[in-house]
């Protein structure tokens, strides 16, 4: 499955739009990192137990939109994005959605 | 008295780690992308027609940078009379160029030079409590183009 931001595949011609497919993912926030995350706001500096739950929720987050993909039948994904929300004072959902086609 | 005394000692804390974190972090951004400025980025939404033969795969980086609580003191402040809100204004920029530099090291990674339709996502994270800014995301995220070698 190859994925892409840009419209176009650089030496490859798509031979079929097949629509859009999306995957999203909502994760809350884990209770010890939170503690952790409470002295921070102290000190300030990065939280690397949040740069990784979101790594790993938009890892996630993309695989669905992937495995949505190659349901119809899709060989790449390309135009991608991804969007961030909060929803809760503790959650957030994580977002991929792009373009399915088919490359020759 | 109690509260007065442990807000005080809590902005004396957040001033002093936070601002020797900030120095240390933007020396070692600048140092890196010193090190990076081989590999472009381009907000460009499609690499030029010209560019030969290249493999493309999407590449990103992410970071969450916390306030400290003299930032968080100083920004209330700031909300009364308006204006500038320099101690988020560096905390924001910090946290965009760290993700462009991890994006950059997973283009290295790949062997690319390159990298187009450069995106960059900012999230704000709330406490729970009185729903204040307690850090901030940001992920960069971009199509890397790796020349074929042979």
């Amino acid at each position: 499955m190859f994925i892409t931001n840009i419209e176009a595949v650089p030496g490859k011609r798509i031979t079929q739009h097949l629509g859009m497919v999306q995957g999203n993912t909502v994760r809350a926030k884990h209770a010890g990192r939170d503690i952790m995350a409470g002295l921070k706001n102290i000190f300030g500096g990065e939280l690397k137990g949040y740069t990784e739950l979101l790594t790993e929720a938009r890892e996630e987050a993309t695989a669905r939109m992937v495995q949505q993909a190659q349901a119809i039948g899709a060989n790449a994904v390309i135009n991608v994005r991804y969007s961030t929300s909060s929803i809760s004072a503790g959650a957030a959902e994580l977002f991929a959605y792009g373009t399915a086609v088919v490359l020759e | 008295m109690e509260s007065l005394i442990i807000l005080v000692v809590l902005t004396t804390l957040g001033y002093a780690f936070g601002s020797v974190i900030e120095r240390r972090h933007f020396a070692s951004i600048i140092a890196r992308e010193h090190l990076l400025r081989n590999i472009m980025c381009f907000s460009a939404r499609t690499p030029p027609s010209d560019i030969g033969p290249v493999d493309s795969q999407l590449v990103g980086g992410n970071v969450v940078i916390s306030i400290d609580y003299f930032k968080l003191i100083a920004a209330a402040l700031r909300g009364l009379i308006g204006g500038r809100v320099s101690a988020y204004e560096t905390l924001v920029e910090r946290a965009r160029r760290e993700a462009i530099l991890r994006m950059k090291v997973a283009a290295q990674d790949l062997g690319a030079t390159q990298i187009f339709n450069v995106k960059l996502e900012t999230a704000s994270i709330y406490n729970g409590y009185q729903q204040q800014t307690g850090s901030v995301e940001v992920y960069a995220y971009g199509t890397a183009l790796i020349p074929h070698t042979s």
